[in-house]
């Protein structure tokens, strides 16, 4: 990257605040993440969609399982609940269950909600639980050191797939979409805004609603697949992503080196499950 | 007590504002250099504590305030401020 | 069925009925769980009386779900219970540790059946007991209860629900097949006395969400109620953040076990049957203590002065109680369905001060009289 020389002097101010601060535990900042980790835009983005809809903090809890994403509930100054592996949808619905009121949403990665909790998600959208589900997907297990995940292209280089990964993966979209969500988008780091439209719609939802990210991991995925820095992975992103709402969720698989869909592809009305057992409790005389 | 608030950023005015670098928070990436649609920002030269090449405002003038770098930023290191709507003015 | 929340009077129920009345009746109003014998009773009962009574039943994809989605509901503010079995309670195993380490109260009930694994679906046996205490990884404390009847099950569930919101600490109801089955009088008072959460006595700006009160235990701040806590696996300070130094573990770690361990007075039950001039204690708990009843009768007919030692509180061990009954006796026989669990806690706890005989069958049916008989016949033998 060229240098160049600033030609306007900056001034020093103290005592500064970024838009987002009254939603961060500012005191465990910086962050965790790596270098052109795509987690802190993810969340970013999602704290602006906060902004935007102006609900109350204390109707908000986000709930994360384990992993590099798993971490996100750490940095919100909200009720966070940082559970285990696989485990923050049924949490969430636990959660969402006991206070019909909160808006309950799940802040995860790729392995933990579709590997160990893959189980979790598609019963929670069959059942079309009032929850809003974000996924990191960097295609691979970031924190423990770059393993193959079930989101990992064919092809990939992981530590766990040393010769190309010959399984294939989940796309992420078709399976929400037909596990029953109601609400399904997908976008990258890169598209900062659409993605902050993306979560004011999918919160805004009500019931089983579905955002997933693509995201850099450069430390891991990108390095040993040779992509180059991170910069270059959001630039591969810029190239080879096609925007096109309501798609057909099955055309939606990411392939290596190929042009791969992002947008919103699910957008429905179904009643919830809180709604239907409400419904059935007043049948009963109960509720 | 917020920590940010204790911390110093530097600020830069442009036409239509302010951009805001808080240099500790910054890891290097380079997105916001790379993607600012006008280029107004390059790779300083020095280093912050981490060892990491914080952005600086090279072309102030060219900044038409769209706010990229503050929304691709994943450190929370860089944030733009419209005149007349901030703590500075 | 009654919409009555409370069934005040007299009833003819089984063990897992008792249980699904007695968390209702202690203010329980989230249940979820997974289907498994020979638990269902107690799903598919409040499956039932739950959305009349304005609560949630939900049956969840498997019992990893179940458990995590009663903790979150305990953090919604609710009082929680699952309930399972053997396979059941291997899967809970991790959110265990996950309710132990974020101090969550909730209440867990394993009616044991024949394992391992799949073992015998529909016959007793308490080989679960040690996996109740250790099950999870890593060091901790948790407090199990042991009914022997249906009205104790009643009552049993009741006390779990009080101890898990006093101690903030999952409280195990580690019953069996057979006192899940059998059917008899239960008689449910007028009123309960339903259990209140220690919730923060400063604003939410002062609020340290893991800073313990005196007693070691923290107040506990839900979710929506405006304190915004962080609540992690991962070890952490009095602020709920993150912090991997060992001192912190240790400290943590420390506290966790200490908070319960330090006031025995307040979980350990245990019950005795003419012990007063008894020469041998058989030591039991649930559906075998019953049984050793009969065996005893015939060791007293046979002139052997015998008699129960029952464990109601099975974690933490009531060591001190069994130190002193080793006093008392000139020996005790174990009667428990499996090769050996609870009887190595029993001679940890005499310290060799008298032999200690076991009367172990791995499950599939309960024991006999005679086989109690003989054990103690056994030990008097020994002690003479």
């Amino acid at each position: 990257m060229p240098v160049k020389v600033a030609r306007a002097e900056p001034e020093f101010v103290p005592g500064v605040r970024h838009p987002l601060e009254r939603w961060l535990r500012t005191d465990r900042l910086p962050h965790i993440w790596c270098s052109g980790c795509g987690l802190g835009t993810a969340l970013s983005a999602f704290l602006y969609a906060l902004d935007e809809l102006g609900w109350d903090p204390d109707s908000i809890a986000v709930v994360s399982g384990i992993g590099c994403t798993g971490r996100v509930a750490g940095y919100l100054k909200l009720d966070t609940y940082h559970t285990t592996h696989g485990r923050p949808i049924p949490f969430a619905t636990g959660l969402k269950l006991a206070k019909p009121d909160l808006h309950v949403i799940v802040f995860s990665g790729d392995g933990d909600l579709f590997a160990i909790g893959g189980n979790h998600f598609i019963h929670a959208a069959r059942r079309n639980m009032d929850i809003t589900v974000i996924c990191v997907n960097n295609l691979n297990y970031g924190m423990t050191g770059g393993q193959l995940g079930p989101t990992t292209p064919v092809g990939a280089l992981t530590t766990t797939s040393p010769f190309g990964n010959f399984e294939h993966p989940f796309n992420l979209v078709h399976l929400a979409a037909s596990a029953g969500a109601t609400y399904v988008a997908r976008w990258t780091t890169l598209d900062g805004r659409r993605l902050q439209k993306a979560f004011v719609e999918a919160l805004s939802h009500k019931g089983f609603t579905f955002v997933e990210i693509l995201s850099p991991c450069p430390t891991n995925y990108g390095r040993r697949n040779r992509m180059g820095e991170a910069l270059d992975e959001l630039k591969y992103y810029r190239e080879h992503m096609v925007i096109r709402h309501g798609a057909d969720p099955k055309d939606a698989d990411i392939l290596p080196g190929k042009p791969f869909l992002v947008g919103k592809f699910v957008d429905l009305e179904k009643p919830t499950y809180l709604e239907l057992y409400q419904t059935k409790a007043r049948e009963i005389g109960g509720g | 007590m917020s920590e940010l608030q204790e911390r110093a950023a530097k600020l830069w005015k442009v036409p239509k504002g302010y951009i805001y670098v808080l240099e500790e928070f910054c890891k290097g990436c380079g997105f916001c250099v790379e993607f600012c649609p006008k280029k107004v920002l390059a790779q300083a030269s020095h280093f912050n504590d981490k060892g990491y090449h914080p952005p600086e405002v090279v072309d102030p003038e060219a900044c038409v305030l769209c706010g990229f770098c503050e929304r691709i930023c994943p450190d929370f290191a860089i944030w733009v401020e419209e005149e007349g709507k901030g703590d500075v003015s | 069925m009654s919409a009555r929340t409370v069934l005040s009077g007299v009833h003819f129920m089984n063990g897992d009925e008792a249980i699904a009345e007695g968390a209702i009746a202690a203010g329980c109003r989230f249940f979820a769980a997974y289907p498994i014998t020979p638990q269902s009773e107690i799903a598919e009962r409040l499956a039932r009386r739950l959305p009349q009574i304005g609560g949630m039943f939900i049956q969840m994809e498997d019992e990893i779900a179940a458990i995590a989605a009663v903790l979150g509901a305990s953090w919604g503010g609710m009082k929680a219970m699952t309930a399972t079995s053997g396979p059941g309670f291997s899967l809970m195993m991790e959110n265990l540790g996950l309710a132990v380490m974020t101090e969550t109260p909730c209440v867990i009930v394993n009616v044991q059946r024949g394992a391992p694994s799949t073992g015998l679906p529909t016959l007793v046996a308490q080989g679960d007991m040690m996996q109740a205490r250790w099950g999870s990884h890593g060091h901790y404390e948790i407090i199990a209860l042991c009914p022997a009847s249906s009205q104790e099950a009643f009552d049993l569930t009741v006390r779990a629900f009080a101890l898990s919101e006093r101690f903030r600490v999952p409280v195990l109801l580690m019953t069996d097949e057979v006192v899940g089955h059998m059917y008899e009088r239960v008689e449910i008072p007028p009123e309960v006395p339903v259990a209140s959460r220690r919730g923060p006595k400063v604003p939410p700006e002062e609020f340290l969400p893991f800073a313990p009160d005196p007693d070691l235990v923290p107040p506990m701040a839900c979710a929506g109620e405006g304190y915004r806590v962080h609540v992690t696996g991962l070890t952490h300070d009095e602020r709920g953040y993150p912090d991997m130094s060992p001192e912190a573990h240790d400290r943590l770690v420390r506290r966790l076990v200490d908070k319960i361990r330090l006031f025995p007075q307040e979980y350990t039950f245990y019950e005795e049957v003419g012990l007063a001039d008894a020469e041998i204690a058989v030591v039991s708990y649930g559906i075998s203590a019953r049984v050793s009843l009969g065996g005893i009768e015939l060791a007293r007919k046979a002139g052997i002065k015998a008699g129960l030692f029952r464990l109601i509180t099975a974690w933490p061990f009531p060591d001190e109680a069994l130190f002193q009954l080793a006093r008392r006796v000139k020996g005790i026989v174990v009667v428990e369905l499996n090769l050996g669990q609870m009887s190595r806690e029993v001679e940890r706890a005499v310290r060799g001060r008298v032999p200690v005989h076991g009367v172990f069958h791995a499950g599939g049916r309960i024991h006999t009289p005679e086989e109690v008989f003989q054990g103690i016949e056994e030990v008097y033998r020994q002690c003479r």
